[in-house]
């Protein structure tokens, strides 16, 4: 038999995490399925696992660890009910009230828990480059994760992709070990906040190399360099560097609601009305699921807390 | 930590790995890696589950440079299964418990 919810949470990013608590405070004694673990931030606490400092987060003065802000939140999810599990769902049935949620054996005649209504906060993982050897080389110089393996690259020369707060963000990081950072980005300039690019163009450790792709990563058994193609003479050059640091942009953990969820095209989930509704009665989503333009923890964490009121108001109106 | 889990250094590493009747399976971590504390409740509750067919051992990188330049690790957390004294399976990234348990599984 089905276990049986009132509100089921997929994700447990700070979206995932505000809506366990408020819905937890609101008695209606949420599950949260908050993934398993992984290196590419689609595991449990989210993209903030793979940070450092978040100077950003209201509360906290003098700023927080990424990892202690999550494992912060999470106690308190737990302090009010919410019940956790280190599960990944891996299907999903959103044809009508009670939904479906499967853990473990997607074929499984059974759903593993029903839920009245569903909040999905399942966020957004980190792209790849996409380039032949990236992929053979991951662990061995190419890395998704600055504050994991910064320290492997002590007065080396390492390079960062990517023109965002996330790749900004690394670079500086990496100065602390690297002896020279190369922030690579395929436009001419950044999407970055005007604070992170005065602080990296201040920087003496890093510098830009504009209007480039990288095309391969070379290197037998640890990463010895990159081909670069200048997007506007389409010359390629090799750049010597011993590491590479991917943070290109990210895209949605959207596969599991295709075809059963209105998305938008670029794969985010179309909420409606400026709430967390979804065009699915019942469903709502939250946090970086639903959205590519904010991408905050705070904004993260607001939409959470949306999703636990539109779903508490949905309950009561259809009598659960 | 549990019991369980053995802490391993520069200066044990050879005697609790490679004189081990047993697997022993690496983590290579450090205090400042969030995906390494994630992996931490697996590998407690693998450790109990297989208590006497598997050793785990935890090497923190920062205080032990030694083990960690010899084995080449980049990337951490990485966990590298011994068997004989002899590296047998390397996994790098955090990875949820039951594809922890297929990869090593064919050596216990």
């Amino acid at each position: 038999m089905p276990e049986r919810r009132k509100v089921l949470i997929v994700g447990s990013g700070p979206a995932g995490l505000t809506a366990a608590i408020y819905s937890a405070r609101a008695q209606l004694e949420p599950l949260v399925i908050e993934g398993e673990p992984s290196s590419n931030s689609d595991q449990p606490g989210g993209q903030l696992m793979l940070t450092t400092e978040v100077e950003n987060y209201p509360g906290f003065v003098e700023g927080i660890m990424g990892p202690e802000l999550m494992a912060i939140m999470r106690a308190q999810a737990v302090r009010f009910g919410a019940e956790l599990r280190t599960a990944k769902v891996s299907r999903l049935d959103l044809s009508a009230s009670p939904f479906g949620a499967w853990v473990g054996d997607p074929e499984a005649d059974e759903p593993t828990v029903l839920a009245d209504a569903l909040i999905i906060a399942t966020g957004a993982r980190s792209l790849m480059l996409g380039c032949p050897n990236e992929d053979r080389l991951l662990g061995y110089g190419v890395s998704t994760c600055a504050t994991c393996d910064g320290f492997f690259f002590r007065e080396q020369h390492i390079a960062v992709a990517g023109g965002g707060d996330s790749a900004l963000e690394e670079a500086l990081f990496l100065t602390r070990f690297a002896s020279k950072v190369t922030v690579i980005h395929r436009r001419d300039a950044l999407r970055a906040s005007k604070i992170m690019q005065d602080r990296a163009f201040a920087n003496p450790k890093i510098e830009f190399l504009w209007n480039s792709v990288i095309t391969d990563v070379l290197g037998d058994t640890k990463v010895a360099g990159l081909t670069v193609e200048d997007t506007v003479t389409g010359a390629s050059s090799e750049l010597g560097v011993t590491g590479l640091f991917v943070a290109i942009g990210h895209e949605p953990n959207s596969a599991l609601l295709k075809g059963q969820v209105e998305l938008e095209d670029n794969g985010y989930v179309k909420t409606f009305d400026r709430s967390s509704r979804t065009n699915v009665d019942g469903v709502f989503a939250c946090g970086d699921v639903q959205d590519h333009f904010y991408r905050q923890a705070v904004t993260s964490a607001g939409s959470g807390c949306m999703a636990a009121i539109d779903a508490e108001h949905w309950l009561e109106e259809h009598g659960q | 930590m549990s019991e369980k889990i053995v802490t391993l250094s520069d200066a044990t590493f050879d005697e609790h790995v490679k004189g081990s009747d047993i697997p022993v399976l690496v983590d290579f971590w450090a205090e400042w890696c969030g995906p390494c504390k994630m992996i931490t409740p697996v590998l407690e509750e693998i450790a109990e589950e297989q208590a006497g067919k598997l050793t785990i051992g935890k090497l923190n990188i920062d205080d032990n440079l030694d083990v960690t330049r010899r084995f080449d690790v980049m990337s951490i957390p990485t966990l590298i299964l011994f068997k004989d004294g002899e590296p047998q399976v390397r996994l790098i990234g955090a990875k949820p418990k039951g594809q922890l348990i297929e990869e090593i599984s064919a050596y216990l």
